[in-house]
């Protein structure tokens, strides 16, 4: 008994970590309504900001933290505000979580840019005494707390304090609180909303830069990584406290603290009961708490009243074009792909083709992105679990089954299919935000629990995965597989568009549009979901299971990681969700973008080796840009390209080709008077269309996500 | 002495990104007294009522709040003048409770120290919503989220009060109840713009009104002239859409 007791006095600091960051999260999502994934980044910023002056540049310990804390973390809310999210205070919370997953994305890659992407090692700590101090505590027990133990608990209920007075007894607190439900009507009491949450951006920030600097002497070396998993941890004391209540926030993250303590101390410890599942408890306690709390999938978000003032969002092009035009797009598509194709066998070096061969692969992955959140408009945040079931499924097919590569291949994709019906059918109770945390729970606690089993992914050697050879053809040539690839990318296209045209495809766009309205007309929301999981996982299990045949072997870290599978969520929505072409173009982008940035940025390099005579400064400037960064710049536009999202819901591709076609038919127009107008979304005067459906209020409010179909070719 | 009227809307023109809802609407509510906007669905009402407030910004056209141009001031700078809007339907935040609801408004109109008075008065006006306070105002019926949405606008005594659909959706009891409060409340020297559907309703409390018809305004004049032949013109309207 006084065991476990002393197990669980020793997990409480950590419990204090994880409720700071948590408290943090809640913090954030009650006064600006965006659950923000990137509160892990921002920590991070203000974790390296310490780290340099107090490290770098030795300044006093007091300075330092000020400018870390007190000045970087306000202002880095104060930008974010300002750039971003003012622009979202009124769009729905998927939106909002989208943007934060970009800033995600892109926030550790600018900070590596701006303090050089150098290992920082050993974190300086937040406190005066050395590290070594300690306290006994129970008198005469084994259990010691040091200073920085102290420092994280006191600081955690400081704040814990701090937030109960704000939110409970003070004007700003009711305020932070109104704005989130509805910044307008906010504004009609007489209340500048804006200045509002900007002091609630500001406030969280501090909050994160707090967080940021006292937890980073936890770790080895500073890294985004460690900071994003701690959170994710993090996240079951959130739902602990449905979202909501700081004090249960408290309390659930002292209790997962403890929790894992006492599971360290009891279970053997070369179980595999401890090692998978010591480190992926928070995982599934989230997973649990998300689906089985009572309160928390209750605690939907308040729909704003007056959402109706916003204006609705503008038609898709492939709806408004006209036929002779649909023709015209979809032979320009045919003949593209085509152009690709013979580039592809005939120009391309190997290094090139091997590039295109990755993206045209990762195609058929980020196509099961558009099945789930295009047609299902569902965000699922493991799609590279899928590609990992499918990629580990063929290496063991083909290993002990013997198995051709090839079936293989479409037998991974099955299984993932079988493992996204399964998981669905529990997770599609949530809706937004929070299945998108489930599916992110689901992918750590698949990470942490599976893949570092030896039967799943062959432990410390990754699976070899053999080319295929379908009769006279040996596809170990890389010519030959990209054929492949493209054909079944082909295939998963046609699928895509088949479905999305077919039953199923309207069922969901029903749904979409309004779950109860689809469910009044005998649509089932569940069959129509478990379908979409299913297809999503089966494409991704396909796309993985060939990127692993491929690569020759299926390297879970360098393939898979559940954090590439939130840059292609990323990726994919900000193409465009909706449509298939978009999917492709954004599997190519993933690989092909960071090459071109490279090959931009060794211009300036191999300019300056060429002129020895340059001026000082000019060559300064010029030395500073690094092929290295390539990387790094890639991410941080494809960050940087979610923030759009806000604005164009429907993708940039979709934008593009709205534009683009608004030029083409006005030119027909001008060309050809006689032929009517097809109708665009500009303004008609209501008399002159009488029977016009009447335009009331109500039906303009747009949906959540848009529907009619993007421009498929 | 002349004084401005307290609102006055100049050839405005207003929509909601590509659809245009308004086409130079003209129209003045002088101080202290009523003003309907009727018509039928879609006839552009509720616009008018959210550019009165701030909530949608002109395309064309002013504004004008006691002579002052306001066109494009932000809503919580139109409501700092005096101006209180009660929107169409459900008007209250959900998530908070029945007095934060009103402490939010009366904090920021009356300050620290009379936000007490204000929540004393609304309790008054509408015992029930003293009974409960401390209920989350998305729990409260259709009828109750109306009284505290009328109890917030009511005790500010504000200079005008536009009130969207008021008795929409509420039993004709209560609706006469509300219409019985909007007269002492016009009594009590607060101007009035008011939206409705109800010619009934309408005409007996405005002085003037203002037809509106398909985002243009149809008629303007004093209340009693509008009589049969307005009347009649409406109906007939209803009739076709």
């Amino acid at each position: 008994m006084i065991e476990i007791l002393e197990l669980a006095v020793r997990g409480v600091p950590t419990g204090c970590v994880f409720a700071l960051l948590a408290v943090g999260l809640v913090l954030t999502y009650k006064t600006s309504g965006v659950f923000n994934l990137a509160f892990g980044a921002q920590a991070y910023v203000s974790a390296v900001v310490f780290y340099e002056v107090r490290k770098e540049h030795e300044w006093p310990l007091l300075p330092a933290a000020l400018l870390a804390i007190v000045v970087i973390g306000p202002l880095l809310g104060l930008l974010l505000d300002r750039v971003l999210f003012r622009h979202l205070r009124t769009s729905g919370s998927v939106a909002k979580l989208v943007t934060s997953l970009g800033l995600l994305v892109a926030i550790p890659e600018l900070v590596r840019l701006a303090f050089g992407s150098e290992s920082k090692k050993n974190p300086p700590p937040l406190w005066y005494v050395e590290r070594t101090d300690q306290w006994l505590w129970p008198e005469g027990s084994r259990f010691v707390l040091d200073a920085g133990q102290v420092t994280t608990i006191l600081a955690t209920l400081v704040v814990v304090a701090g937030l109960g007075v704000l939110f409970r007894s003070t004007a700003l607190g009711l305020r932070m609180r109104a704005v989130v439900e509805s910044p307008r009507m906010v504004e009609l009491n007489g209340i500048n909303a804006e200045r509002v949450s900007m002091v609630s951006w500001m406030l969280s920030s501090f909050l994160a830069g707090l967080s940021g600097v006292l937890l980073a002497p936890l770790f080895a070396s500073l890294s985004p990584f460690d900071f994003f998993t701690l959170l994710v941890a993090a996240l079951a004391a959130t739902a602990f406290g449905r979202l909501s209540s700081i004090p249960l926030t408290l309390l659930g993250g002292i209790l997962l603290g403890v929790l894992q303590a006492i599971l360290a101390g009891k279970l053997p410890t070369d179980s595999i009961l401890a090692n998978g599942l010591r480190p992926a408890l928070p995982f599934v306690v989230l997973f649990a708490l998300l689906l089985f709390w009572p309160g928390l999938r209750s605690a939907r978000d308040a729909a704003d009243p007056l959402a109706g003032v916003d204006p609705p969002p503008p038609p898709a092009a492939a709806s408004i074009r006209t036929r002779f035009l649909t023709v015209g797009t979809r032979a320009f598509a045919v003949t593209v792909s085509a152009i690709g194709l013979l580039l592809g066998w005939f120009v391309l070096d190997s290094f090139w083709l091997g590039l295109v061969t990755s993206g045209v692969i990762l195609g058929v992955i980020m196509l099961s992105i558009t099945v789930i959140t295009g047609m299902g408009g569902m965000i699922s945040l493991c799609q590279a679990t899928f590609a990992a079931i499918g990629a580990f499924t063929t290496a063991r097919v083909v290993d002990s089954l013997g198995m051709s590569v090839i079936v293989a291949i479409f037998v991974g994709a099955v299984v993932a299919a079988a493992v996204g019906g399964l998981l669905a059918l529990p997770v599609l109770r949530l809706e937004g935000v929070y299945l998108a945390l489930a599916t992110l729970a689901f992918a750590l606690m698949f990470q942490s629990v599976m893949v570092p089993l030896d039967w799943v992914s062959g432990g410390t050697t990754p699976l070899r995965v053999p080319r295929p050879v379908i009769g006279p053809v040996d596809l170990a040539e890389n010519r030959a597989f990209f054929v492949l690839a493209a054909a079944l990318l082909a295939l998963a296209g046609a699928l895509v568009y088949v479905v999305k045209r077919g039953t199923t495809g309207r069922f969901l766009d029903a749904l979409r549009g309004s779950e109860y309205a689809a469910a009044s007309v005998g649509i089932s929301a569940t069959r129509a979901k478990v379908i979409a999981f299913s297809l999503s996982a089966g494409i991704a299990g396909l796309g993985g299971g060939l990127l692993a045949c491929f690569y020759g072997a299926a390297n879970y870290d360098q393939s898979f990681n559940f954090f590439y599978g939130l840059v292609w969520v990323v990726l994919v929505v900000t193409a465009g969700a909706r449509s298939v072409q978009a999917a492709v173009i954004s599997g190519l982008g993933f690989f092909l973008i960071p090459e071109f940035l490279q090959r931009l940025f060794e211009i300036p390099g191999r300019y300056v080796a060429d002129h020895p005579d340059l001026p000082a400064a000019v060559e300064a400037v010029l030395r500073t840009i690094k092929p290295e960064y390539s990387l790094g710049v890639a991410f941080i536009l494809f960050g940087f390209g979610a923030l759009t999202y806000a604005k164009h819901p429907e993708g940039i591709i979709e934008v593009q080709t709205r534009a683009a076609l608004r030029k083409v038919m006005g030119a027909l127009d001008r060309t050809d008077r006689s032929q009517p107008t097809p109708a665009t979304d500009d303004a008609r005067p209501p008399d002159e269309d009488p029977a016009a459906p009447a335009t009331d209020d109500d039906a303009r409010r747009p949906a959540p996500v848009r529907t009619g179909g993007a421009g498929v070719p | 002495m002349t004084t401005a009227p307290i609102l006055e809307l100049v050839d405005v023109s207003a929509g909601y990104g590509a659809f245009r809802a308004l086409f130079g609407v003209s129209f003045a509510v002088p101080a202290g007294t009523a003003v309907a906007i009727v018509g039928p669905n879609g006839a552009g009402k509720t616009t008018v009522a959210r550019v009165c407030s701030g909530l949608v910004q002109p395309t064309s056209g002013r504004v004008l709040v006691d002579g002052d141009d306001v066109t494009g001031a932000a809503t919580h700078q139109v409501a700092r003048r005096g101006v209180a809007h009660a929107p169409e339907g459900r008007s209250v935040f959900a998530t908070l409770s029945v007095e934060e609801n009103l402490t939010l408004s009366f904090r920021q109109a009356f300050g620290r120290t009379g936000t007490g008075d204000g929540l004393a008065r609304a309790y008054e006006l509408f015992p029930r919503l003293g009974e409960r306070r401390r209920q989350l105002a998305g729990s409260l019926s259709g009828g109750e989220q109306r009284m505290l949405t009328l109890a917030r606008v009511l005790v500010l005594e504000p200079r005008l009060l536009v009130a969207d659909e008021l008795s929409l959706g509420l039993a004709p009891i209560v609706t006469e109840d509300v219409y019985r409060t909007l007269g002492r409340v016009r009594a009590a020297g607060t101007a009035l713009l008011i939206v409705e559907q109800h010619l009934d309703h309408a005409l007996a409390i405005a002085d003037e009104v203002v037809v509106l018809d398909r985002g243009e305004v149809g008629f303007v004049g004093p209340a009693h002239e509008l009589g049969d032949r307005a009347a009649s013109f409406l109906s007939a309207h209803e009739e076709t859409v």
